[in-house]
């Protein structure tokens, strides 16, 4: 673990000057719990996500897939991870940290509602007062999530403000911080935000590809020629990412230089091209088409029109819905280790329904659009990744289901329930 | 002014403002609701007796803002205010007061054909303004703007939090001319009905400081403006209850002229209220 709060020009701390203070007491509380292990902060933190978490979540080769790629596809299933996806893992973390550090009460912001959920259930375990901000699309899109968080015992209160996102819903976060910060704790969702948050994430995450380059040695002998990961804000990018950096190829690498290529799969949307006039960009692949500016605390890529206001975004998944990304993947793609690709709404839906029927798991569609990208590569441009490839799913895609259904009101699901009942039986 | 003298405000047209008793600083977000009406409401401000306008270049992600501003920013934004609109009606401004630029850190280093704040302040500088605040750049990143603003004449204003101190107060006394803006509590931009304790203690810290100390959040009436300036503010900053009375007018779709009648009476009784409370000559900390 590092305590970066650079990744050469992206990161940094752009923040309203009544924040500072609690960054600093942040990045001193980052530095002796989690890097030195203060208290037995880290072993504490370890027993939790095994007992209350269900680590370590295995991997396991995807035998449908590996057929029709023709590769070893193994499947890492942080959707086995207790609530359903990755976030866990820095929910808990961070929640725990606050405990350490004194705070009295958590708030976070969530877009799936994934975050806002793992975020919910740790201060539930942990016994800490929660407020989730959630943009008012997202409340609407992602309504079992919205009940998971409230049966948790967290208060949501949705932010009508803009398009009512995820990006929306960090601002109204920092502004409650702002007037909070003595006694309050902002759990980020992702490796965003001003330093230490983008580095902290990260470590707390980064136990996923720890485990996952294990498991795999352990399993095959030697590693992955490809990992993929789908890229949001970047949290599970980063964890599924971060021990198989090193491997670059070089011979200052581990293990006698193997290479491992780094695929982060963002979302298409509908189109990657840019409505500027409008501010909208019908996608959220800030890695492959955004530019450096200055959005919620970092440096970072961003979805900006020329004047450097930031752009609405679009996913069919509401958890890649984010005008940026973390800053260390902005620098990692820069520095040409991660690859930046992209699969659009209708390659990711076909994904999901693909995994599903095949291996039987539903997975995010934040998970489908990684899946989507193999079935691309290799079947419809007729490249290979390598012979052992390793995909992260992140999380499963329950909470996805009212807007898969909906999207997918072609694809001959005369068998699954009326959406009506559905609805009618939330209200 | 060709070179400002960080730390002392020496050579600062905005620290003059503050020479002769205390400064009425009011912001409005530039473009709300639209151009024209806009120019109108700050030129009231003017009227009423604005020492320094701040003028709030809109941001899509006002992180620092409460939602009174927030709703004027998405306003403006709306209506089509842009980085090059905004300098065109800080040129098309027909006011005595100087006029200080409050925006975010993005729409600096973007503007231009080459990032960095360079280009930013030389427009700002051909357009009249005078100095810049932007919330989200802390002392630590502000060497390039600082150095943008010595090369074109601006003053680069801090904002010192209730929560700042050591080293992060130094480094902003070594970087701030014109005025120190001085939160007057925790929390985002919004009227309030109440003076803070924090204040004074604030204005204790500062003391020894040569720039003027201009106090902002949650000032709302004359009274609160004698009492801050009583209390030992060299001005005051205003800015969510003139913008309440801006959207109170398009809530109420109030004629304009009216609502620049409005805006400029609240100024005067401002700008009153802060000469009340600078005759009080024995500062004690408000609140006491």
């Amino acid at each position: 673990m590092s305590s970066d709060a650079t990744f050469g020009e992206y990161g940094g701390q752009y923040v309203p000057e009544a924040l500072m203070p609690a960054i600093e007491e942040l990045t001193d509380a980052y530095e002796r719990y989690v890097l030195e292990n203060e208290d037995g902060f880290v072993d504490e933190f370890r027993e939790r996500l095994r007992d209350f978490g269900g680590r370590p979540t295995p991997i396991q080769r995807a035998d449908q897939l590996s057929e029709r790629y023709d590769a070893d596809v193994y499947l890492k299933r942080e959707d086995l991870l207790h609530g359903g996806a990755h976030k866990l893992n820095n929910a808990l973390g961070q929640v725990l940290l606050a405990k350490y550090m004194g705070k009295e009460r958590i708030i976070a912001e969530t877009g799936a509602g994934q975050h806002g959920t793992a975020t919910a259930m740790a201060c539930a375990h942990l016994d800490m007062p929660c407020e989730i901000y959630m943009g008012r699309t997202d409340v609407n899109r992602q309504r079992p999530n919205v009940f998971r968080m409230r049966i948790n015992g967290a208060e949501v209160n949705p932010v009508d403000v803009g398009r009512g996102t995820l990006k929306e819903a960090i601002s109204e976060t920092m502004r409650d911080w702002a007037g909070s910060v003595e006694h309050t704790h902002y759990v980020i969702g992702s490796v965003v935000g001003p330093h230490p948050f983008p580095t902290m994430v990260r470590d707390f995450q980064a136990v996923i590809s720890e485990e996952a380059r294990d498991q795999l040695r352990e399993r095959t002998g030697g590693l992955p020629d490809a990992v993929l990961a789908c890229a949001g804000g970047g949290s599970n990018t980063m964890g599924t990412f971060h021990h198989f950096v090193p491997d670059d190829g070089s011979e200052a690498a581990p293990d006698g230089g193997d290479r491992v290529d780094l695929y982060a799969v963002e979302a298409g949307g509908s189109s990657l091209s840019v409505d500027e006039e409008a501010g909208v960009a019908p996608n959220s692949a800030s890695l492959s088409t955004g530019e450096e500016g200055l959005l919620h605390g970092a440096r970072t890529k961003l979805l900006q029109d020329s004047d450097g206001q930031i752009m609405e975004s679009h996913s069919v998944s509401a958890g890649l819905d984010y005008a940026g990304v973390g800053p260390e993947l902005a620098r990692l793609v820069d520095d040409g280790r991660v690859s930046p690709v992209n699969v659009d709404d209708e390659a990711a839906l076909e994904a999901f329904h693909r995994l599903s029927r095949t291996e039987g798991i539903i997975p995010a569609l934040e998970s489908a659009h990684a899946l989507g990208f193999l079935e691309e590569r290799i079947v419809e441009e007729g490249e290979s990744l390598g012979d052992t490839i390793l995909l992260t799913v992140s999380g499963r895609g329950d909470k996805d289901l009212e807007t898969v259904i909906e999207e997918s009101g072609d694809r001959n699901l005369d068998a699954a329930p009326s959406m009506d009942v559905f609805r009618e039986g939330q209200r | 002014m060709s070179e400002t003298d960080p730390g002392t405000g020496a050579d600062s047209t905005l620290a003059e403002a503050f020479a002769d008793g205390p400064a009425f600083v009011p912001y409005l977000v530039a473009g709300d609701p639209d151009f024209e009406t806009s120019r109108e409401y700050l030129e009231a401000l003017d009227r009423g007796g604005a020492d320094v306008i701040e003028l709030g270049l809109p941001f899509s992600e006002p992180i620092a803002e409460g939602p009174t501003i927030q709703s004027a920013i998405v306003r403006a934004l709306e209506a089509g205010m842009t980085p090059d609109r905004f300098f065109e009606l800080a040129e098309s401004l027909d006011v005595d007061a100087s006029l200080v630029c409050m925006t975010y850190y993005n729409l600096v280093y973007q503007y231009g054909t080459e990032t960095g704040p360079r280009p930013f302040v030389e427009r700002a500088a051909e357009a009249g303004i005078e100095g810049l605040v932007v919330p989200d750049l802390p002392a630590e990143e502000a060497d390039e703007l600082r150095a943008a603003c010595d090369e074109f004449g601006l003053d680069l204003i801090f904002i010192v939090a209730p929560t700042t101190d050591g080293e992060r107060l130094e480094r902003m006394r070594e970087l701030v001319s014109g005025y120190v803006y001085v939160q007057a509590r925790l929390g985002t931009t919004g009227a309030r009905n109440d003076v803070s304790d924090q204040t004074s203690s604030s204005l204790d810290r500062l003391a020894d400081w040569e720039v003027p100390k201009a106090v902002g959040f949650g000032i709302s009436s004359g009274e609160h403006a004698e009492r801050i300036v009583a209390g030992g503010a060299d001005g005051i900053i205003v800015g969510s209850a003139l913008v309440d009375v801006v959207a109170e007018g398009v809530e109420t779709e109030r004629p304009v002229r009216e609502t620049a009648t409005r805006l400029e009476e609240l100024a005067r009784e401002l700008a009153e209220g802060a000469v009340a409370g600078a005759r009080k000559n024995r500062p004690e900390p408000e609140g006491q």
